[in-house]
């Protein structure tokens, strides 16, 4: 299944990291993954949550732009080459990967979890389990 | 050579109504004045009916104190008549036309007659011998050739003055300097932050510009201390010259050697100060907004123009002789216009860029720095909900559609940055749109 990704906006600058992540905890809000894009100028930081809609109410209410993205968890092995397998049956699909990221937190048993942001994620869900990639269900990856 | 026109004790007799007595002056402005005032009524229509709708004609005028009841003419007018609604010569009659940017993406364009020219190649030329340049003097322009009149001003005033002039225009520091070397120039007219750049080139490429005596600066505000630096640095004697299209182009007003004040060629520009938020005018030594009523002019005479620069008029007698009065260099303007390269710009022309990509107003900052001796300036846009994307890329592509809006409009090069939502100062009230960080 598609999950909810949060992206932040930030400015090259001190402390844009820390108030957001104040924000979230004031509010009991748990960072479950997260991943940080910079150029030199900005950042955008991209990270996944339980509640995302409250989580993208707690930042708007700090006066934060967020924006909430379908991303996909696909479940690799755990070993050399778990990764690069998926990789190829993504790309036999034909499928735009537009950036990756590790998701830790759901990993178990000899399993890692992915998180892809696919061009087309409705797309990429069918071509993947088409594929045989095992695309992960919300109460595998969230923590209990 | 002669270097007769040089101080001390030089005279160029083009130079003769910088010296007449202030009573003789006066008959000639109101004659001009009369006569200006006639011709702007009979055909411009947007001045009669100004005009009779105060119930004034042009007898209304019998003296030189009469001018404060003419009505004002501003910037927004010569947008509003765009292009040759101000007009007051038929094509025929006109040959040259120059702009200058405006409020919105249109220029603001402005008419010269043969005897237009005339003119303004005369109070060029007078201000040339005030900054003592002379026959024999080698000018390198570098003020920009094309629809901005500073470089074609300059040229003919060098010209009709028999020194020799050097069209090079803007940019190219190393040709710059290398002319500058190899000519022998003795005299350079460009704005003052880029002389400094040149200066600062120089001194790396070891480049000699020992006979270099004179520079003529404008088109920019600068300081006094930066006159001190540039004079330091370099030895030459650096003056300001004042003028705006829309009255002429360069040659409005010039330092004299004394450099106390820019003297106003006041035989073709009628001065007075104004309270920018009445309009009425100041008693004399107040300072105020400038407003210039061209007396001379035949394609665009333009009554009492409101110029939007802040200073003072000094009638005190100055040391060079002349008896033209003096404005106060101009430090700030009553708007919020700023020049920057040469370029007027107005903070709504950002605004107009802006819009055209996002379609919904950002907030957004602008901030003017000089690095190098050039002026550079950068937009701080916030990003908007509607404008985030959470890919590098796009982001990218946004900031770079921004800057060539922008340039589209401004025609200068700008530098974009995203900003954080609600991260750039709020004012209350009128909000500050613009930080100048140039130290000039």
């Amino acid at each position: 299944m598609k999950l909810q990704q949060l992206s932040l906006f930030l400015e090259n600058k001190p402390g844009v990291l820390r108030e957001p992540c104040e924000a979230l905890a004031a509010a009991g809000i748990d960072l479950l993954t997260m991943s940080l894009a910079d150029t030199t100028q900005f950042g955008i930081l991209r990270f996944i949550v339980r509640d995302p809609i409250r989580a993208k109410q707690v930042l708007e209410d700090a006066g934060m732009v967020v924006r909430m993205t379908e991303v996909v968890p696909v479940e690799v092995e755990n070993r050399p080459g778990g990764l690069a397998r998926a990789l190829a049956a993504i790309e036999a699909a034909g499928l735009g990967v537009e950036y990756m990221y590790d998701f830790g937190a759901a990993s178990r048993g000899g399993k890692a979890a992915i998180v892809f942001r696919f061009e087309d994620p409705d797309a990429a869900l069918a071509a993947l389990e088409a594929a045989g990639v095992k695309v992960l269900t919300g109460e595998e990856i969230l923590p209990r | 050579m002669s270097t007769w026109n040089d101080p001390p004790g030089g005279f160029h007799p083009i130079s003769a109504p910088d010296y007449l007595p202030r009573e003789q002056l006066g008959v000639i402005q109101l004659q001009r004045l009369q006569s200006v005032v006639t011709r702007a009524f009979d055909r411009v229509p947007l001045f009669r009916t100004r005009m009779e709708e105060r119930g004034l004609a042009p007898a209304s005028v019998a003296s030189l104190d009469d001018i404060v009841a003419l009505p004002f003419t501003v910037k927004a007018d010569l947008r509003d008549t765009y292009p040759f609604g101000l007009f007051a010569s038929p094509t025929e009659e006109i040959v040259r036309l120059h702009a200058s940017s405006g409020t919105t993406g249109k220029p603001i364009v402005v008419a010269y007659t043969q005897a237009d020219l005339d003119v303004w190649t005369e109070v060029m030329v007078r201000s040339f011998v005030a900054c003592g340049i002379h026959r024999g003097d080698v000018i390198q322009n570098a003020y920009g050739y094309g629809l901005f009149t500073g470089g074609l001003g300059a040229h003919y005033g060098g010209e009709a003055l028999g020194a020799t002039v050097i069209p090079i225009s803007g940019g190219n520091t190393e040709r710059q300097l290398m002319v500058m070397a190899d000519f022998g120039v003795t005299a350079i007219c460009c704005t003052p932050s880029y002389f400094l750049h040149l200066l600062e080139s120089a001194k790396d490429t070891k480049t000699d510009f020992s006979k270099l005596r004179v520079g003529v600066f404008g088109a920019e505000p600068w300081s006094d201390s930066m006159r001190e630096r540039i004079q330091d640095e370099s030895g030459i004697r650096a003056h300001d010259i004042y003028g705006l299209s829309e009255i002429i182009g360069p040659g409005v007003g010039i330092e004299c050697v004394e450099r106390r004040g820019l003297h106003i060629f006041e035989d073709h520009f009628y001065p007075e100060i104004i309270d920018p938020d009445s309009g009425e005018v100041l008693p004399e030594g107040a300072e105020g907004e400038l407003v210039l009523t061209t007396l001379s002019k035949q394609a665009m005479p333009l009554i009492r123009y409101r110029t939007r620069d802040i200073t003072a008029l000094v009638s005190e007698k100055c040391a060079c002789g002349r008896t033209l009065r003096r404005i106060r260099r101009i430090g700030r303007r009553s708007d919020d216009m700023f020049i920057i390269r040469g370029v007027n710009v107005f903070p709504s022309q950002v605004e107009t860029a802006l819009l055209r990509v996002e379609g919904t107003l950002p907030h957004y900052q602008i901030i003017l720095t000089r690095e190098k001796g050039l002026d550079q300036m950068e937009v701080k846009v916030e990003v908007t909900p509607e404008f985030f994307s959470d890919e590098i890329r796009k982001l990218e592509a946004l900031q770079h559609q921004l800057e060539a809006s922008i340039e589209n409009i401004l025609g200068i090069r700008v530098k974009v940055t995203l900003a954080q939502p609600r991260s750039l100062a709020r004012s209350e009230g009128k909000a500050r749109r613009v930080s100048d960080l140039r130290s000039i």
